[in-house]
């Protein structure tokens, strides 16, 4: 294995999970509207992050396995449904939500980390078509971070002023 | 000419023919009551209309201390002495036996009568426990874009400087903010760049889910007078239903809810496809158009069709009257603004404007329109989740400034993160975090979403609500403390209108009872709680409109939103002005844009931008970056899938929506007879092959439900798009035996019994016109048709085949509606000179 193949399976690993990240957190909050829908479209972008991985990883030789199971199991995401609907008159979910986003951004940033490695391998190896998938998944990735961190900056004055 | 018409029965009244770049002829309507000699009225009072956003002065007519009719002003540039049936017959409200005369207490789960003191006490009591126990947080204003610019202004102040909470929103989250998002995103301000009078220059109008027809029928009247006179407009519509504009229009986009984005970039992709672009116009003002172009590239027509299904030719046809227009103007509602992908669909159409170089000349503008009297008002002066005159609440110079013209500390005015949106101050209120809630002017339980939720919030025994108004509306039902407010003509205030014209609207009569003026109210409270500037003087120094008025053009000074120009004295007797009006422009402006982009530099801008999908916010490092000459910003979005969509158990995609006889939540135009008489329930609207198929015919009763909930109605077939229901949002409860909410025999009868929490990620605006719904029978119909207009987009299809369906008999007035038109050559010629 070689390092553009190190990072492509580290980053469709980040991707992977960052898709289940954004749908758990989506659901765990329910009842937070902008989190849910904002965090479920978020995290289509990091499924089609991974498809296309996987497709420019079969170009390199490497099998990332089975792309498409970045869903949750359907009784687990019900159950994290329920639970953020028997607590929406509590004020401490608030602490988990921020706990939540900041997880979702660090998350975030690692991809970007490895979005801008496998950018640097590309241009080092001349390899175009690696070089046109980061440009094209990067930013994508660098506007997950952008969101986390405004939600972060907007709620957490209220949150953590009125525990 | 003079002639009598039942403006019920129609709408819009005669026509006044006139020819493109030609005065718009006046037409003064006047409705006197029944019985009363023109002879015998006392006095005529000048104001303008509480009942839409398009601003039609009015004078109102007095006699014996009583409101007894209105007249259109002929001098006025808005309306040229038109009134739309609302403004026509609704001020009849004001004298309902129902109205508030004194304030309410909630004493042992009842409200009961009580004096002032007492209620005001009770209100101060409160809001000085919560400061001392759990800080300006816990505090939220919840106002309307219904009060006077006089007020909002006081009470940005008491809110954002007196108590210091981030905390106040208007109801106009739901009907401008997306209005106001896209100009500042665009233009990096808000500001409406147009002007009503593009009307007269303009040789194509589109309409983008904007039923003009209904929601400013003043304006719709000059649209059809100029298709009636010389070298007329051709119109687009875009528009599921088939309102009066798509029966008008050249071409008629009746697309899938939540898809204007993708409709949009596929009219971007054939102008820019064609070339039909201003390139100089695209490099002397505009930054981002490579971005653009490269975003549309692949939204071809036959893209979007698949997407919209809407025919691809058709979008072609609309490309192609949009790309070759020699003035272009556009117009933008809520069928934009509530819809899926709110900001980034009407920044497209920022977008089409500045590509072909449509704009700052006459008949070339967009107006991005709001729906309310004083919206804008709420916008400029701070009271809707922006700092007063459009200030950047990310700049510390910004905030410095408003900190001096206020005389506190800028640490006193929170900026630590955006003012707090509407939506956000009811989850913060149902998690626990706000504990009182001071709402005026605007009635939350029938007008936002999901409302067993929305009265789930408002019930709490923890949140101390507040409720200014008129009436018992259902949300007053749910206060713990109620104050009677006195309205338009029984107050002095000014209002801004949709293209930046301010009206003075004086005091006619007294207010029932105790009622008092929002701003009386407001003083009121900042004297009992006495909030102090920095150097200890009072923090509010006025007293009355006039001084109020007075102390916000000292605020507004050296803003897009100049007041310092006006007075009250300029304003009474002549035409509304628009702003800015100041000493460089005395008369006010026409135009904004006129000469390049001008509040787009990085240190005067109002914004740095957001993500156009998620919402997240740019800071000053990025947009001096992307922006640094301060030019308008082409900003490119891509299409997403709506958040809910139709499945096997809801069907259909559901929208609500407005009727030109209706305000808002009815709460006026209930208590007008012949309003009321033309729109008396709420229906639901199928289309003929739904309704074929699912067996059902006008007048039978069904149920609209979603997972949120459900509400029933008479059905009306019409020709709205197949796949698609309809339901107005104004009826409420009130007017029912259940009182506040659907109970026992009443069932779900407020259209946001069914519709989502879920909002514009950019301009936080709900998306009142994205959901999906379930369609069925409750009751056969007793052969009487629903009770909806067919004057309007509600009006049935035509009966088809041999079915024996009795036609549905023509809504009308009768004599209690009729309206004298008449002609007034005295202002046509004198306009004329002044051209």
């Amino acid at each position: 294995m070689n390092g553009v193949t190190l990072t492509l399976r580290v980053l469709h690993h980040g991707e992977k999970h960052l898709a289940r990240q954004l749908t758990a957190v989506a659901e765990r909050h329910r009842t937070e509207h902008e989190v849910h829908h904002v965090a479920t479209d978020l995290a289509d972008w990091s499924r089609t992050h991974v498809q296309r991985l996987a497709a420019t990883a079969d170009r390199h030789g490497l099998d990332l396995g089975d792309s498409a199971d970045t869903r949750l199991p359907g009784l687990l995401s019900t159950l994290r449904e329920k639970a953020s609907q028997a607590v929406v008159h509590r004020p401490e979910p608030g602490l988990l939500l921020l706990r939540d986003l900041r997880e979702l951004h660090l998350g975030a940033t690692e991809n970007s980390l490895h979005w801008e490695m496998l950018a640097q391998a590309a241009q080092a190896t001349k390899d175009d078509g690696l070089l046109d998938l980061a440009s094209a998944c990067h930013p994508a990735t660098l506007r997950q971070m952008r969101w986390t961190n405004t939600m972060i900056k907007n709620l957490s004055p209220q949150i953590l002023t009125s525990l | 000419m003079e002639a009598s018409v039942d403006r019920i029965a129609q709408p819009w009244g005669a026509r006044t023919p006139y020819g493109r770049h030609e005065p718009w002829p006046a037409r003064v309507d006047t409705y006197l009551e029944e019985g009363v000699d023109p002879e015998r009225v006392e006095r005529w009072v000048q104001a303008s209309s509480i009942l839409h956003s398009d601003g039609d002065a009015m004078d109102i007519a007095v006699a014996g201390g009583r409101m007894v009719g209105v007249r259109g002003r002929a001098q006025d540039r808005v309306n040229h002495g038109r009134l739309g049936p609302k403004d026509l017959f609704a001020w009849q409200a004001n004298a309902s036996p129902d109205r508030l005369t004194r304030p309410l207490v909630r004493r042992e789960g009842r409200l009961v009568e009580c004096d002032w003191a007492t209620a005001m006490e009770r209100i101060v009591a409160r809001s000085r426990d919560l400061l001392g126990e759990r800080g300006p947080g816990s505090i939220g204003f919840y106002t309307t874009g219904q009060l006077f610019l006089e007020e909002y202004y006081t009470l940005a102040v008491l809110a954002r400087a007196g108590i210091g909470t981030n905390h106040l929103d208007g109801n106009t989250r739901l009907c401008t903010s997306t209005a106001a998002e896209a100009l500042k995103e665009s233009f990096g301000c808000d500001g409406q760049p147009g002007s009503y009078d593009d009307v007269d220059h303009a040789d194509v109008i589109a309409l983008y889910g904007h039923n003009i027809a209904e929601t400013q029928p003043v304006q719709w009247m000059r649209i059809l007078d100029r298709l009636a006179g010389g070298d007329p407009p051709r119109l687009v519509c875009v528009d599921p239903r088939p309102t009066q504009v798509a029966r008008k229009a050249a071409v008629h986009l009746a697309p899938r809810l939540g898809t204007n984005v993708a409709l949009l970039n596929a009219l971007l992709h054939e102008i820019i496809r064609t070339d039909r672009v201003n390139h100089d116009y695209i490099a002397a003002h505009t930054v981002g158009f490579e971005e653009l172009a490269a975003r549309v590239e692949e939204c071809t027509p036959a893209w979007a069709a698949g997407i919209c299904d809407v025919p691809a030719a058709r979008i072609g046809e609309a490309a192609e009257l949009l790309g070759t227009a020699d003035r272009l103007l556009s117009t933008v509602l809520q069928g934009v603004y509530q819809a899926h992908q709110a900001t980034a669909a009407a920044v497209q159409i920022n977008n089409l404007h500045l590509i072909r170089g449509m704009l700052g000349r006459p008949g070339a503008g967009v107006l991005q329109m709001n729906g309310q009297p004083t919206a804008q008002n709420t916008r400029e002066c701070g009271a809707n989740g922006d700092l007063p005159g459009f200030r950047n609440w990310q700049n510390d110079s910004h905030v410095a400034d408003l900190a001096r013209v206020w005389n506190v500390d800028p640490k006193t005015i929170p900026h630590y993160a955006p003012p707090t949106h509407a939506m956000q101050m009811f989850r913060y209120a149902e998690q626990g975090s706000i504990r009182m809630l001071w709402i005026s002017g605007t009635n939350p339980a029938v007008s936002l979403p999901e409302l067993s939720r929305i009265r789930s919030i408002l019930a709490q025994d923890r949140l101390f609500v507040v409720v200014q108004d008129l009436f018992l509306t259902e949300t007053a039902q749910l206060a713990d403390v109620v104050l009677p407010a006195a309205t338009w003509g029984e107050k002095t205030g000014t209002f801004t209108n949709a293209d930046r014209t301010v009206h003075l609207s004086d005091k006619a009569v007294e207010p029932p009872g105790e009622a008092r003026p929002d701003l009386d109210i407001f003083l009121d409270y900042a004297a009992r709680m006495d909030f102090r500037d920095k150097d200890g003087g009072p923090l509010i120094t006025w007293h009355d409109p006039e001084s109020a008025f007075e102390a916000w053009k000292r605020c507004s000074a050296g803003r897009p939103c100049d007041y310092t120009g006006l007075t009250y004295g300029k304003l009474r007797g002549a035409s509304g002005i628009q702003w800015p009006c100041n000493d460089q422009a005395p008369d006010g402006t026409d135009r904004l844009y006129t000469d390049g982009i001008s509040w787009a530099h990085p240190d005067v801008c109002e914004t740095y931008g957001k993500d156009l999908a998620t919402g997240a916010a740019d800071d000053v490092v990025e947009y001096r970056s992307l922006n640094p000459d301060g030019k308008a910003m082409l900003k490119a979005a891509a299409y997403l899938r709506p958040h809910e969509e139709p499945t096997d158990e809801y069907p259909f995609q559901l929208t609500t929506g407005r009727t030109v006889y209706h305000f808002h939540t009815r709460t006026k135009t209930a208590r007008a007879p012949q309003l009321n008489a033309a729109a008396p329930d709420v229906w639901v609207e199928a289309s003929v092959s739904d309704a074929a198929t699912l067996r059902l015919g006008e007048g039978d009763l069904v149920e609209v439900s979603t997972p949120r909930g459900a509400v029933q109605g008479r059905l009306r077939v019409t020709d709205i798009r197949p796949g698609l229901l309809f339901v107005p949002f104004h009826y409420g409860y009130w007017d029912t035996e259940a009182g506040h909410a659907p109970e026992g025999s009443t069932p779900g009868r407020a259209a946001n019994e069914t519709t989502v929490t879920d909002w514009d990620p950019v301009s936080k605006q709900p998306l009142f016109k994205t959901a999906a719904a379930a369609l069925r029978l409750v009751e056969r119909g007793d052969g009487s048709s629903a009770p909806a207009p067919t004057t309007t987009a509600s009006a049935p299809a035509p009966a088809s085949g041999t079915d024996a369906v009795p036609p549905v008999p023509p809504t009308t007035g009768g004599p209690s509606a009729l309206v004298t038109q008449s002609a007034d050559a005295t202002w046509d010629s004198s306009e004329e000179e002044t051209r």
